[in-house]
């Protein structure tokens, strides 16, 4: 054996091989500039790309055609990627430049125009063409089609010029192109094969409404019309279309609108694999491996998409793989369909038309012009057409894409998620019917106009983009029903809301709370960069997002094993006390049950004369916050209050936050238990619980229910012969009434099944999840079985949660005592 | 003349930490310290309401404003994302284990 390195390390690299490998894109659209803006996130240098698009401008926002045929924007208002942008990002350019032929032993493309490149890997996403009836006359002038800028321009320039047009198609694009001829000033007639409108989208009934609304703003109809041949006039032009039936329509313009097909003769011709669509497999790979396809021209297990949500979808797994991570896969989309004429509500998904074994939920009411159809099948939601009320379109879409049990959601789903309505905005559950200056997000002031106007100036596709850019939905949430609603009018069936089940925890990574909460369980994991070692986490140290929720998983995992982080948690919990908005803190004692001796007030009073606290004020949760003390205070004030026995109250802490409680038979004349002391019980069982929210508890001594006890994640009612416990309430952003769990006859149950209950949602819930939304998902009866029916289960449960406050102590006290713990709240000086 | 002044040493700074200089008058300095040992100071002052960025959460070299969630540059202050504006950076020095301010140091 030689001791020799192999020869070709020792020589320098030939020049060929430490260029990068060359990607080149065929089709400057919407599916293909988004695939290279997800492959420059992964891998910003890893190609030398080159772009080639047929049309003479850099991406636009094609769905966006719509409003500019109906002047409501302009063209440049809609560029996705400017050509800045190519330019920033080395991106080589190439418009009105058409590849027509494909050498992939060479590896090689050839445009129209006479260029060629040579490619390592090439991703074709030439999108689709619009399907054209070969009747006589289809290319007459004053035919047109409607795809890109060139037909909205030549649609535009023909509406000055015409007064009558003729949309062949009741489509979604048809219906497009009708309201924004309409709205240019001419006469439109659609004129549709089938009996009624979007009929792939849309049952007949709500076909109805929709037609009639388009009527009353000046279209007209021809349904169930086949047209034979497109007439020549004496100019040339097209003048008019011949029906089936012999009977005529005079017009001055054509479009067409009858569908699309995958635009695949390039591929074809290559030899590529192509059977109504280019065939590709889950990771957007054709069968020629070094080429890739995504968009419109596609068939992906069988399906075509013809809406953008999917395609940016298959846009991020092409990007995975052409970064060489490999580990992305796309399963296909599940769509939804809106349509973009202003003032119109309407949506549809799934199954809509329903069959033989599934069944229908419907509201007709016509005469407000509201129509709404969930279609069942196996206890699960497959389809919906919503009319004239589309406020519940995104959480129907989540029910349906997350495949999730509606038993118990039947009985009020048809009406929707938000008929008890959030705070902050007059209750409007309609975003269409708000005129343009109506605030939509009471947190930050965002109007209504502003919103729309921000997607489409900036190209928005996502809530999420939409926060960012318009601070709407982005505080307390409240509003987010409005902000889709906004953003499926505007950029219609491209916003997809997300996957509810299958959320990743945050950006830094694609696991979900679930996986993450396994691994941590599964692997013994104490720390959070043991975690993001184990699960490959995208940034160094996570983000705001994910550190704190990653800390809440350990601690709650392995209680007395793995250690706090600090700086993980969010400043309240960090410094024990809740910021104010000039950096001050406020302080709010533990008062148990709401009850408070002499001795602590006076306590109180002291500690608020002593550090000239501002404000001292009675909180809605029955106790005193002490609003406005400085930071470096804090720790001494503590250590006095602590003196009168008064401990933290967490009011700060996604923890056990207040037990409230009513006077009870303790005092009252109709009390039937002692709910002040059972109050006290559980409170004091619960203290310095962690939990993925905050928990807030009441104890009622009747039915009368002075605790408010039916607003609590959980509410106790007393009753002659017991307690009835109800769980799941919230009583904040959005008012929902707890449910009934069980009725139990002593205090030790209530603590057991009330314990069980808490240590199941501290194991299972998300991070940020109250126990409302919790249950909502999990559903009440897996609750019921694992804390009421199971015994066994339910004192497991309890065990685990008192073997993790085994210990407990109060934070304040500990801090005040412990030097080391001090540095958190000193000051240094310059 | 820059005069340095040390305030600290790394290790009186938590690892994904900060802490607060006070300099006679409002705005305070915040100093921070990143997971592999770098040391920013910004003064204490959001550029969208004036929170308190030493009461943030630090990840990698950014800090995530306590009131309202802005992520800002401890680089450079720059507000991150869609967010527009900019923290005032202030120069700071790291010298066997010392954390040093300039003590002339003016706000921006
Ligand atoms: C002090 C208090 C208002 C008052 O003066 O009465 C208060 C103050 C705050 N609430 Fe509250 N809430 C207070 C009772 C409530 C109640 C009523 C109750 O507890 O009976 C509710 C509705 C009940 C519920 O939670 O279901 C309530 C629903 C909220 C919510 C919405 C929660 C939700 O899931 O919908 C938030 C936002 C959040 O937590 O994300 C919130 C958040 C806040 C924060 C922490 C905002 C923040 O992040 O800084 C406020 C802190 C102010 C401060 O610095 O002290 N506060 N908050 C109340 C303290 C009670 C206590 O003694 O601990
Ligand atoms: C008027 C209108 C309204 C729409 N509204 C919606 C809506 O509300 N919601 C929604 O989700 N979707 C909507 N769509 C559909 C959506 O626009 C498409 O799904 C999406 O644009 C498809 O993206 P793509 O990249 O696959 O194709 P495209 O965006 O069409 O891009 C393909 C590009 O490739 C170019 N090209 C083709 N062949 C070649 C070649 N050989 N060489 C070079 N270049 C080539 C084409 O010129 C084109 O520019 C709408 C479409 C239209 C036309
Ligand atoms: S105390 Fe609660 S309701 Fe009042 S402003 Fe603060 S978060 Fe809003
Ligand atoms: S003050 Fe910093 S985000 Fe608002």
């Amino acid at each position: 054996m030689t001791a020799h390195p192999p020869l070709n390390s020792l020589q320098p690299r030939p020049i060929a091989e430490r260029t990068r490998p060359k990607l080149v894109v065929v089709g400057n659209g919407m599916a293909g500039v988004r695939t290279l803006e997800e492959l420059l996130k992964l891998a910003p240098d890893k190609y030398d790309i080159t772009v080639f698009g047929a049309e003479p401008h850099p991406n636009y926002n094609r769905i966006l055609l719509s409003p500019v045929l109906a002047g409501e924007m302009t063209l440049k208002e809609i560029i996705l990627n400017d050509v800045d942008w190519y330019e920033n990002h080395d991106i080589k350019l190439n418009t009105s430049s058409r590849i027509t032929r494909i050498d992939r032993v060479l590896r090689q493309v050839f445009s129209a125009d006479g260029r060629v490149e040579k490619y390592d890997r090439l991703l074709l996403a030439t999108g689709s063409t619009p399907f054209i009836l070969p009747i006589p006359g289809h290319d007459l002038p004053g035919v047109l089609s409607y795809r890109d800028i060139a037909d909205t321009d030549a649609m535009i320039e023909a509406a000055s010029r015409y007064h009558h047009a003729v949309v062949i198609g009741g489509g979604l694009l048809g219906l497009e192109a009708a309201n924004g001829l309409r709205q240019r000033g001419m006469t439109v007639t659609v004129v549709h094969v089938m009996p009624w409108l979007m009929e792939r989208q849309l049952d007949r009934p709500a076909a109805e409404l929709l037609k009639k609304s388009l009527e009353d703003r000046g279209l007209q109809f021809k349904l169930g019309c086949e047209t034979s041949e497109l007439m020549r006039g004496e100019d040339g032009r097209v003048c008019a279309l011949r029906f089936k039936d012999g009977s005529t329509l005079a017009t001055e313009l054509v479009v067409m609108s009858v569908g699309i097909r995958p635009n695949t003769a390039l591929a074809e011709s290559a030899g590529l694999f192509c059977h109504r669509g280019i065939v590709v497999n889950d990771t957007l790979q054709t069968f020629d491996p070094r080429i890739y396809a995504v968009g419109e021209c596609v068939s992906h297990r069988g399906i075509a998409y013809g809406l953008v949500a999917p395609l940016f979808e298959q846009a991020k797994v092409a990007a995975n793989h052409l970064a060489e991570y490999g580990i992305a896969c796309y399963k296909g989309s599940v769509t939804s369909t809106k349509l973009k004429v202003t003032g119109i509500d309407l949506f549809s998904a799934g199954q809509f038309m329903g069959a033989d074994d599934s069944e229908d939920i419907v509201l007709s009411d016509p005469a407000a012009g509201v129509y709404k159809k969930l279609v069942l099948k196996d206890d699960q939601l497959v389809g919906a057409v919503l009319y004239g009320d589309t406020a519940d379109s995104a959480w129907y879409m989540q029910l349906l894409k997350d495949a999730q049990k509606v038993t118990e959601l039947r009985p009020h789903l048809l009406f929707g998620q938000h008929h008890l309505g959030d705070s902050g905005h007059k209750g409007e559950t309609q975003a269409s019917s708000l005129p343009d200056h109506a605030e939509i997000c009471g947190c930050n002031g965002v109007c209504k106009g502003t919103i729309i106007k921000t997607i489409k100036e900036r190209g928005l596709f996502t809530l999420e983009e939409v926060r960012q850019h318009t601070k709407a939905s982005s505080s307390c949430g409240s509003c987010t029903g409005l902000v889709e609603q906004l953003l499926a009018s505007t950029v219609g069936g491209a916003y997809q809301p997300a996957d509810g089940l299958h959320k990743a925890l945050c950006p830094c990574t694609d696991h979900t709370h679930e996986e993450v909460r396994k691994a941590i369980r599964e692997e013994h994991l104490l720390t959070i960069p043991q975690i993001m070692t184990f699960l490959v986490w995208k940034t160094p140290n996570g983000c705001a997002t994910c550190r704190p929720a990653l800390n809440y998983y350990l601690i709650s995992s392995w209680p007395h094993e793995a250690r706090d982080d600090p700086q993980s948690r969010f400043i309240n919990e960090r410094a024990h006390a809740n910021i104010q908005k000039d950096g001050s803190f406020s302080v709010v004692p533990r008062l148990w049950g709401g009850l408070a001796t002499p001795a602590e007030l006076r306590a109180i009073a002291d500690a608020a004369e002593k550090y000239a606290v501002p404000t001292l004020k009675i909180t809605g949760g029955q106790r005193i916050d002490l609003l406005g003390v400085k930071k470096k205070d804090l720790p001494r004030m503590w250590a006095d209050l602590a003196k009168s026995g008064l401990v933290s109250g967490h009011a700060y802490g996604k923890s056990l936050r207040t037990v409230k409680t009513c006077v009870g038979s303790e005092h009252c004349r109709f009390g039937t238990q002692r709910s002040m002391a059972l109050g006290v019980r559980l409170e004091k069982m619960l203290f310095g619980m962690w939990t993925p929210h905050k928990v807030k508890l009441a104890v009622s001594g009747c039915p009368r229910n002075c605790a408010e006890s039916g607003i609590k994640d959980v509410g106790i009612i007393g009753v002659d012969s017991g307690y009835e416990i109800y769980v799941a309430g919230n009583g904040g952003i959005k008012t929902v009434v707890a449910q009934f769990l069980c009725k139990v006859a002593s205090d030790d149950e209530v603590l057991e099944v009330v314990g069980a209950f808490l240590q199941l949602y501290r194991e299972q819930a998300r991070y940020l999840d109250r126990t409302v939304h919790w249950v909502e998902r999990a559903g009440l009866d897996f609750v019921k079985q694992q804390v009421v029916e199971d015994l066994e289960q339910r004192q497991t449960l309890y065990e685990r949660l008192l073997f993790a406050l085994q210990g407990t102590e109060d934070p304040w006290t500990e801090i005040a005592a412990n030097p080391s713990h001090l540095q958190e709240f000193e000051v240094m000086s310059l | 003349m820059a005069q340095w002044k040390r305030i600290c040493t790394l290790d009186e700074i938590p690892r994904l930490g900060a802490r607060v200089v006070e300099r006679g008058a409002p705005p305070n300095i915040a100093l921070f310290r990143t997971a592999d040992d770098q040391v920013f100071a910004l003064l204490d002052q959001c550029p969208h309401k004036q929170g308190p960025l030493s009461q943030g959460l630090v990840t990698d070299t950014h800090v995530t404003c306590p009131l309202h969630g802005w992520r800002i540059s401890l680089v450079d202050g720059q507000a991150q994302g869609a967010d527009a504006g900019c923290a005032a950076t202030v120069p700071v020095q790291l010298e066997d284990g010392w954390i040093s301010l300039e003590s002339s140091h003016e706000s921006h």
